[in-house]
Order: structure tokens, then C-alpha cells, then sequence
């Protein structure tokens, strides 16, 4: 399949539809709320909810015996959000430090679930076969209606954000002090965790539990590197997150039906890495680009500093000396010499050398103007 | 004429576990002054401002300012915290972090606008810091994450300062900036409570000086009470300081 013909595919066929503008959603939302994560240094937290959101799935289906989807989230919700909360009070009751906590909330609520759904497998119950799904995700289950929900869940999670937005910005950089300017810091706190809680059960249909936190956590990571704004950071997340969605559905559709949410992830993935090397101020590649820059520089310098010794010690700076005598200097290449020569700091004449005026100024003012500069 | 009282604190005692880290605090900070808190490490001098301020909850004890319950009289302290309790990461410029300073009068969901701007400009400018109002907060040295700190609290309009050791891992350059700003707040009729380090500056830098090491040692004017007594009760070795009459 040509990319022409998916892309009309993705216009005219019902179920391929659904599952895009799904994953799409799920990954706008996913990125938002992910970047707060992210910036709270909660990253695990993500994990730890979609963990904890097993058990009440299996719960769920126990009490209702029903595998309609609506039910079986309003279960994972309860269980996420009551991890959740036994994840804060771990942390502020006992002295363990969080980490401790969210991967015992974790594993503790995920082996419950798992234990669950062996015995739920055990049962004379026709009914029972595929709530494994919720383990890895099932994108290909997704309707119309569960798509409506995202859409409105987003649009919820949005006009909350525009609304507390300065709210959760202090928050997040500083909670101490939001608390002296008179808010409730404890609100604010839970308004944002119960949104990561909601966005995660609306993923654990078509991603998964075991997966869910890199839809969170892999958006924001890679936008934090193209950006020094929050704003930007989350809209870039949001895109991200939403690319991811529609790409992993595209990949996973036209290779015979690749699973979804494992293809979404590793999209996200792919962002992340792209972002790594490739951003200007903070990527590994141009890092090593100025890094190597700097030691030029540093060289060019270097030379020219040592020239600017031996001329020192005539009263015409400009008196030219063999080239041979700057063999004493360890750093010394040709081509520095080109491009100080370049530069119009030195002047060459057969094999002898000379500084000029303003490579003689350069020389002596090297670094002292810098650290004037920095302060 | 007898001083107004800003800060009265009775009978304060905080506890982490079951040792209390203050015991039975009476403290009255009289208006006007720019007061040092010393003590050793561990001797609650952090905890003291932060049970002030409500950041965490006191086992007993009442705090009030200027007559009335700390609560009501939010807008009229302002607090600048450790700079290491803070992600300097953050994704945020100077100018940002400055205008935080003005949401607690903005209240909640109103944004900061052309005026809040304004004001934390003027801040940025006091601490010598304008020209870096757009640098990402981490690219600052720790010495200009200090003074962004200050002017956040400076946009406050406060009456009342407490800081939490402003002056550490700064150069000497802008510690003598941060406390030419600080008696400046004074002569204008501020109260500023600095939780300080450094004994050698407090006859130098401070007014008023209160030894707290759990229990309250000492409070009182710096030339009356800044001794070698004083001192070695409070950090429990011999200590002997020159005071230059």
C-alpha cells in the first residue's frame, strides 16, 4: 500500500479513521499532561497508575461480567486513582523516597491484576476471553464513541490548562513559595494528577498498560529539547504526541496489522532520539560541533597568545620572526598559522612571521574582556 | 517611643519524627529592623521561616503579623527560598520567574499583564539583573539565580522578608549588592529576617540577631547581645569573635 492510497484510505475507511483520529487525541493529550510529569520529575508515576489500573479492570468485569469498555475503564480509573493516592501517602507519611513507593504501588497492584486475570481465565464464563488485551492495547477495538470521549476528555483537559495555567506553572517550578502567595497548593496538586490518571486510563485501551507511560513520558521528553518555554514545550509535546499516534497507526495498519500501540510507542521513540541528536541548543550533535568549535578556537588563540610573548619583547611589535621559533609551541599547525593569517593577525613574508596592530590588540586583550562580559 | 512588633511567634514547636526541631519558640521581631538568624546546621533555622509561613505545619504554637493571624496577612510577607530547593532546569526565563512575584495579588486564573510586567522589570533592574530578563533561568550563574530570586520576592511590595540563606554560593560581588539591597529595604521601613552563615558579617551586615539552636538562645540588638557568651551557647564550643566597637 502507497502512501496516496492510505492516506485516502485514512478518509474514506470507517475503522482506520476512528483508530488515527484515536490515537491522535490520545497522543495530544498524553503529551500535555506528560510534559508536567516530566517537569515534576515524576516520570514513574505514569507507569506506576497504568500499573495500578489493572486490577480494577479485572474487578470490573467480575462485578458486571460485562466486557463493555466504558465499564471496565471507570474500574481502572478507580484502582489508578487509588494507587495513586496510596502512592502520596507512602511518600508523606512514611520516609521512603518516591521511587520506593511508586515501584511497590506497582508491582504490588499489577501482580494483583495479573492474578486476576488468571483466575478470571479459569472461569466457565464465554464471556471472558480477551481482557488480556488490556495488557498491550487493542487499537483496533476503538468506535466512534470511545473517540468522543477522548475529544471531550481533551477539550476539558485543555480549557482547565488555559484556565490554571500560571497556577500550574509555579506549582511546578516552585511549590514551597506557591504556597506562600496564599494558594492551595494541595488542589492544584490534584487537579493535575487526576488529569495524568484520566489521560492514562483513556490510553489503556489502545496502548496498553505495560506501555502507557511512554506515551506520557517519550512526547514531553523530546519536546523539552527543541525549547526553554513551558508553553512551547507543551504544544510541542502535544504535536509530538498526536504524530506519534497518527504514524504508529499508519505503520501498524499498512504492515499487516503490526499491534498498534508497541508501533505508536516506537514512534515516540523515534522523536525522542531525532530530538537528542538534532536540537540546536541542547542535541548531542551540534554539542559536539561547538565542543570541537571551542577547541579551535582555543588553539587559534593559544598560537596567537605565544606570538604575542615574543613580539612583546620588541619595541616594533610588528618584527618579523622565523616561523621555526613557534616550533617550541606545542599546539603550533600550519594551518593555524593560515588562519590567523586569514584573520589578518599575522602577516607572513617567506619564512618569517609578523603580528599585526590588531593581532597584537587581540593577543593582549584575549579573555580579560570575556570575563567582564559574563558578569 | 516603643517599636511596633511585625512577627510575634508563642509557645512555636515543630517536629520531623519524634525529636522536635524547634522547641517552644517566643520570638517578637520588632518593625524596622534587618534581622540574622544564626544557629549550627540543624539547629531549625530553615524550619523556623518555613513554620513562620505555613510551608509546613507546627505541632503548637501561634503566629501572627502585626497583631493578626499570618493568614490574613499574606500579602504582606513575602519569602525568598533556598535557591537549591529549585529545578534551575526549568523551562523559564529570568523575567518568568520574576513575575511570579505577582500572582499571589493577582489571585487565581488571572494573568499577569502590562502592569505585572512593569513591576517585575523594575525588580529586575534593582537587582542589576535587566539585562538577562530573557535567559533561560539555568544559563545564570548561581550568584544572578540569587538576585532573580530576590527581585521575585522585591515585586511582592511586602513589608515583611524572609530569606533562607540568600548569600550561599554567591561571589562577593553580589553579596554586597544583595545586602546594600536588603538596607535599603530597611531604611524604607521593611522588616527582613535572614537566615545567615557567615558570624563574622553579622555585626557588619545585621542590626538585630536571634541564636536559635532548637530552643531560642538569644534575640535582640546585634551590639548588645553579639558575644562570645551568646555564641558558645548556641553552637556549644568556645567561640571567640573581635567586635569592632
Amino acid at each position: 500500500m502507497d502512501i496516496t492510497e492510505y492516506i485516502q484510505l485514512v478518509f474514506t475507511d470507517y475503522t482506520l479513521r476512528t483508530i488515527t483520529l484515536g490515537t491522535a487525541i490520545l497522543g495530544a493529550v498524553c503529551g500535555m499532561l506528560g510534559s508536567f510529569a516530566v517537569l515534576r520529575k515524576q516520570s514513574l508515576l505514569g507507569d506506576a497508575i497504568s500499573h495500578a489500573a489493572l486490577p480494577g479492570i479485572a474487578i470490573a468485569f467480575l462485578i458486571t461480567g460485562a466486557k463493555d469498555t466504558n465499564t471496565l475503564l471507570v474500574g481502572a480509573l478507580v484502582s489508578g486513582l487509588i494507587g495513586t493516592f496510596w502512592i502520596r501517602g507512602i511518600i508523606t507519611k512514611t520516609h521512603l523516597k518516591s521511587d520506593t513507593a511508586l515501584g511497590l504501588i506497582l508491582s504490588l497492584f499489577f501482580g494483583f491484576g495479573m492474578l486476576l486475570l488468571t483466575f478470571i481465565q479459569k472461569q466457565p464464563n464465554a464471556n471472558q476471553a480477551g481482557l488480556d488485551k488490556y495488557l498491550f492495547g487493542q487499537a483496533a477495538t476503538l468506535v466512534e464513541s470511545d473517540v468522543w470521549l477522548m475529544a471531550i476528555v481533551a477539550s476539558i483537559c485543555l480549557i482547565v490548562l488555559l484556565f490554571f495555567w500560571k497556577e500550574f506553572k509555579i506549582l511546578l517550578f516552585d511549590a514551597d513559595y506557591t504556597k506562600t502567595l496564599g494558594f492551595n497548593t494541595k488542589t492544584i496538586d490534584i487537579l493535575i494528577t487526576s488529569f495524568i490518571v484520566l489521560a492514562i486510563v483513556l490510553g489503556l485501551q489502545t496502548v496498553g498498560v505495560v506501555l502507557m507511560s511512554a506515551m506520557l513520558l517519550a512526547p514531553a521528553a523530546a519536546a523539552r529539547q527543541w525549547t526553554n518555554s513551558l508553553a512551547k514545550m507543551v504544544f510541542l509535546a502535544a504535536v509530538f504526541g498526536a504524530f506519534s499516534g497518527v504514524f504508529g497507526t499508519a505503520i501498524s495498519a499498512s504492515q499487516n496489522n503490526l499491534s498498534t500501540g508497541p508501533v505508536i510507542v516506537l514512534v515516540a521513540g523515534v522523536f525522542v532520539v531525532f530530538s537528542f541528536i538534532f536540537s540546536p541548543s541542547r542535541g548531542l550533535l551540534f554539542k559536539q560541533i561547538r565542543f570541537i568549535k571551542n577547541r579551535r578556537d582555543l588553539q587559534l588563540h593559544k598560537t596567537l597568545a605565544f606570538m604575542h610573548n615574543i613580539a612583546e619583547t620588541h619595541e616594533d611589535i610588528s618584527h618579523p620572526h622565523a616561523i621555526r621559533l613557534l616550533n617550541n609551541f606545542q599546539g603550533y599547525t600550519k594551518s593555524t598559522l593560515q588562519k590567523l593569517v586569514d584573520k589578518n593577525y599575522v602577516e607572513l613574508n617567506g619564512n618569517m612571521w609578523s603580528l599585526t596592530k590588531t593581532g597584537f590588540k587581540t593577543a593582549a586583550n584575549l579573555y580579560t574582556k570575556q570575563s567582564i562580559e559574563d558578569e | 517611643m516603643k517599636q511596633k512588633t511585625a512577627v510575634k511567634i508563642d509557645d512555636l514547636t515543630v517536629a520531623y519524627n519524634y525529636k522536635p526541631v524547634l522547641w517552644d519558640i517566643d520570638l517578637e521581631i520588632p518593625e524596622g529592623v534587618l534581622m540574622a538568624i544564626v544557629g549550627p546546621n540543624g539547629a531549625g533555622k530553615s524550619t523556623l521561616i518555613k513554620a513562620i509561613l505555613g510551608i509546613l505545619k507546627p505541632i503548637a504554637g501561634s503566629v501572627t503579623i502585626y497583631g493578626k493571624p499570618y493568614e490574613k496577612q499574606r500579602q504582606l510577607v513575602a519569602y525568598v527560598p533556598q535557591k537549591g530547593s529549585v529545578d534551575w532546569d526549568f523551562p523559564t526565563t529570568a523575567l518568568d520567574v520574576v513575575k511570579m512575584g505577582t500572582y499571589g495579588s493577582l489571585g487565581w486564573i488571572k494573568r499577569p499583564g502590562q502592569k505585572e510586567k512593569k513591576a517585575a522589570l523594575e525588580a529586575l533592574e534593582k537587582v542589576g539583573m535587566l539585562p538577562f530578563k530573557n535567559r533561560q533561568i539555568s544559563q545564570l550563574s548561581g550568584g544572578q539565580q540569587q538576585r532573580v530570586f530576590l527581585a521575585r520576592a522585591l515585586v511582592q511590595n511586602a513589608s515583611i522578608y524572609f530569606m533562607d540563606e540568600p548569600f550561599q554560593g554567591v561571589d562577593a560581588t553580589t553579596e554586597i549588592a544583595i545586602i546594600n539591597i536588603l538596607k535599603e529595604l530597611r531604611k524604607a521601613g521593611k522588616t527582613v529576617i535572614v537566615v545567615h552563615h557567615d558570624l563574622q558579617t553579622v555585626p557588619e551586615y545585621f542590626d538585630w540577631v536571634t541564636f536559635l539552636n532548637v530552643k531560642k538562645i538569644a534575640t535582640g540588638p546585634v551590639k548588645d547581645i553579639f558575644n562570645d557568651d551568646n555564641l558558645t551557647k548556641t553552637y556549644g564550643i568556645n567561640y571567640k569573635v573581635s567586635i569592632q566597637e
